[in-house]
C-alpha cells in the first residue's frame, strides 16, 4: 500500500514536468501548426536559469522561478519573431527545420558557456516526512503542486479569458481572427511566451529534483514532453496535461517491473501502441482542414 | 451635404503576378445601402479584403477622412468597420457567446457591450437558444445571423457584408436581408458584395457591377435591377 503510494507520488512528479512541457508543444502546435522542436531546449535554458540565479545571484526559490519563467518567456518570443515568423507563408517543412536548427544552437551556445555539467544548488531546504515505508520530501510536493497551479491558470486563461479565446480563435482560422479586431501577432507571441515560460518552470523543477544540469538534458526530456502531447490530442491544451501524466506513469510502472534499461523502450513502445488505436491522441479530434 | 464616408480610388489588387481588380473606384456615402454585384471571381471578395486591410493594394481608401493604406486590420475594426467574409467565418470551437464577445475586442465600454449582447440575443432568438453551443454546430442561416451579431456587436458602423446570402435557403435570405434594412434603418452603412443579384438591387439605394476585376456599370439599384444587360449576365433566364 505504502510502495503505491509512494509510486504515484513518484508518477505525479514526473508527470506534472512532462505536462508542463508538453503545454508548449500543444499551443505552438494549436495556433501556428506547427511543432517547435526547440522547445526541450527551451526547459534546458530554464534549468540553466535557474543554476544562474542560485550559483551567481543566490537568489531563493521564488525569485529564481519567476527569471526561469520569465527568462525564458522572453527568449521563445524572441525566436518566434526572428525565427519562425519570417517563415509563416512557407511550407511547414521549413519551420520545423529552422526549429530544430534553433534547438542545435542552444545547445551549443549554452555549452560554450557551460563546458561541463553543472550542479544546482539545492533552493527548497531538505525537508522529507517518513511514514512507515512512504517517504515523500517538500520539494516533491512542492513540484506537484506548482505544477498544478501553473496548469490551473493555464486552463482558465485559454477557457475564460479574452486572451484564451483569442488563441482559440485563431487556432480555428488565423484568417477570421484579424476581421474581430485581434492583434493577432500579438496573441502569438503571448502564446510563445505562455508556452516557453511553462516549459522553463518545468526546467527550473527537473533541475531542482535532478540537480546535476547539462546542455543535452532537454533532449530526451523534450522528446517525451512531445509524444505526451500527441498522445494528448497535439493542440489540445488538457489532452497534454493528461498525456504527460500518463507518459509519468508509464514511465515509473515500466521501472517498478523491468530493469531500469527497459523503461525508454517499453513506455515508447506502449506509446505507440495507443497511437496505433487513437491515432488523433485521447482528446484530439480530427479537425476538418479548412482552406 | 454630409462629409465624405468611404471613398475608394483606383484600386488594384493582385495576386502574384495576376491582377485581380484593375483602378476600381467608388464610393458609399453615411447611411446608404451600396451593393457590388458581379460573377464568380470578378474580384469583390478581394475588394472587400483589401478594404480591411487583409491583403495589401495600390490606389487609396479614405475611410471618414483616414487613410487605410497599410492599416493593420485590428486598427480598420477599431475604426468602425465590420466585416462579415465569405463563408460567415465562425469560429466553430468557440460556443455562441464568445464568439460574440470576442467581436468586441477592440471595444473599452463593459456596459455598452453588455447593452449590446442582449439586443443580439433578444433580434436573434435562435442564437439565444443556443448561446452555449460551439458555432460549428449551427445551421447556414444561424451562422449568418451569429456573423451578423458579431458585427453589431463590434459597433461597426460600416459593414462589410460577403454574400451573405450564399448557401440559404429564400426564406432566410428575406431574414437576412430584412435584419439589413433594420441596421440600416438605425444607422449602419452597408456595402454588399452579392452574386444574388436581384435581391441585393432592391435593397441598396445604388450598385456598382464588376466585371473581371472592373466597374462596368453603375447606377441606383432600381436602374441596375431593370437593365437587360444586368438582367441578361446576372440575373439568369
Ligand atoms: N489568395 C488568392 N491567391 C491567388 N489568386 C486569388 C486569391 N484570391 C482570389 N484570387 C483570384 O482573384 C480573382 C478575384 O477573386 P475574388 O475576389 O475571390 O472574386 P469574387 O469574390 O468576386 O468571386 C479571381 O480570379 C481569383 O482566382
Ligand atoms: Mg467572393
Amino acid at each position: 500500500m505504502f510502495y503505491i503510494i509512494q509510486q504515484t507520488l513518484n508518477a505525479l512528479q514526473l508527470g506534472s514536468i512532462y505536462a508542463l512541457i508538453a503545454l508548449g508543444y500543444t499551443m505552438v502546435y494549436g495556433i501556428l501548426t506547427m511543432i517547435n522542436f526547440a522547445h526541450g531546449d527551451l526547459f534546458m535554458v530554464g534549468a540553466f536559469l535557474c543554476f544562474v540565479a542560485a550559483t551567481f545571484f543566490h537568489m531563493s526559490f521564488i525569485p529564481a522561478l519567476l527569471l526561469s519563467i520569465l527568462g525564458t518567456a522572453l527568449l521563445g518570443v524572441v525566436i518566434e519573431k526572428f525565427a519562425y515568423k519570417p517563415l509563416r507563408q512557407a511550407p511547414r517543412v521549413s519551420a520545423i527545420i529552422t526549429a530544430l536548427g534553433v534547438g542545435i544552437f542552444l545547445e551549443n551556445f549554452t555549452l560554450a558557456l557551460n563546458p561541463y555539467p553543472r550542479f544546482i544548488p539545492p533552493l527548497v531546504c531538505n525537508l522529507t516526512w517518513t511514514f512507515g515505508e512512504l517517504s515523500f520530501s517538500l520539494l516533491q510536493v512542492m513540484i506537484i503542486t506548482l505544477s498544478v497551479i501553473l496548469m490551473l491558470l493555464l486552463d482558465f486563461t485559454v477557457r475564460r479569458t479574452m486572451v484564451g479565446m483569442a488563441m482559440r480563435a485563431i487556432s480555428w482560422d488565423k484568417s477570421v481572427a484579424p476581421l474581430m479586431g485581434i492583434p493577432v501577432n500579438r496573441i502569438i507571441s503571448a502564446t510563445f511566451a505562455i508556452g516557453t515560460g511553462l516549459g522553463g518552470a518545468a526546467g527550473m523543477m527537473y533541475g531542482l529534483a535532478y540537480p546535476v544540469i547539462d546542455p543535452y538534458m532537454g533532449i530526451m526530456v523534450g522528446w517525451k514532453a512531445f509524444i505526451s502531447a500527441v498522445v494528448g490530442g497535439i493542440g489540445n491544451i488538457r489532452g497534454a496535461m493528461i498525456g504527460g501524466f500518463i507518459l509519468g506513469a508509464v514511465e515509473i510502472l515500466v521501472a517498478a517491473f523491468f530493469p531500469s534499461t527497459y523503461r525508454d523502450f517499453v513506455a515508447f513502445a506502449l506509446l505507440l501502441v495507443l497511437l496505433i488505436f487513437r491515432p488523433h491522441g485521447i482528446l484530439g479530434k480530427p479537425h476538418a482542414q479548412k482552406v | 451635404m454630409s462629409r465624405p464616408y468611404l471613398v475608394v480610388s483606383e484600386l488594384s489588387i493582385s495576386y502574384g503576378n495576376i491582377s485581380a481588380v484593375r483602378k476600381v473606384s467608388f464610393r458609399v456615402d453615411e447611411g446608404e445601402i451600396v451593393t457590388l454585384i458581379g460573377a464568380n471571381g470578378a474580384g469583390k471578395s478581394s475588394i472587400l479584403r483589401a478594404l480591411s486591410g487583409l491583403i495589401p493594394f495600390s490606389g487609396t481608401v479614405m475611410f471618414r477622412g483616414t487613410d487605410l493604406g497599410n492599416m493593420p486590420p485590428d486598427r480598420i475594426v477599431a475604426l468602425g468597420v465590420a466585416h462579415v467574409p465569405e463563408g460567415r467565418g465562425i469560429f466553430g470551437n468557440l460556443s455562441v457567446l464568445e464568439n460574440l464577445r470576442l467581436a468586441t475586442w477592440q471595444r473599452k465600454d463593459g456596459d455598452g457591450v453588455r447593452r449590446d449582447l442582449d439586443r443580439v440575443l433578444a433580434l436573434f432568438p435562435r442564437l439565444n437558444e443556443r448561446k452555449e453551443q460551439p458555432g460549428g454546430t449551427l445551421s447556414g442561416g444561424e451562422q449568418q445571423m451569429l456573423a451578423l451579431g458579431r458585427a453589431m456587436m463590434s459597433r461597426g458602423n460600416l459593414l462589410l457584408l460577403d454574400e451573405p446570402s450564399m448557401g440559404l435557403a429564400p426564406v432566410l435570405v428575406r431574414d437576412i436581408f430584412r435584419v439589413l434594412r433594420e441596421l440600416n434603418g438605425e444607422g449602419t452603412t452597408i456595402l454588399l458584395v452579392e452574386q444574388n443579384a436581384h435581391m441585393a438591387l432592391q435593397t441598396a439605394s445604388r450598385g456598382y457591377v464588376l466585371e473581371t476585376g472592373r466597374i462596368v456599370l453603375t447606377g441606383t439599384g432600381r436602374e441596375l435591377d431593370a437593365d437587360p444587360r444586368v438582367k441578361e449576365a446576372y440575373l439568369g433566364k
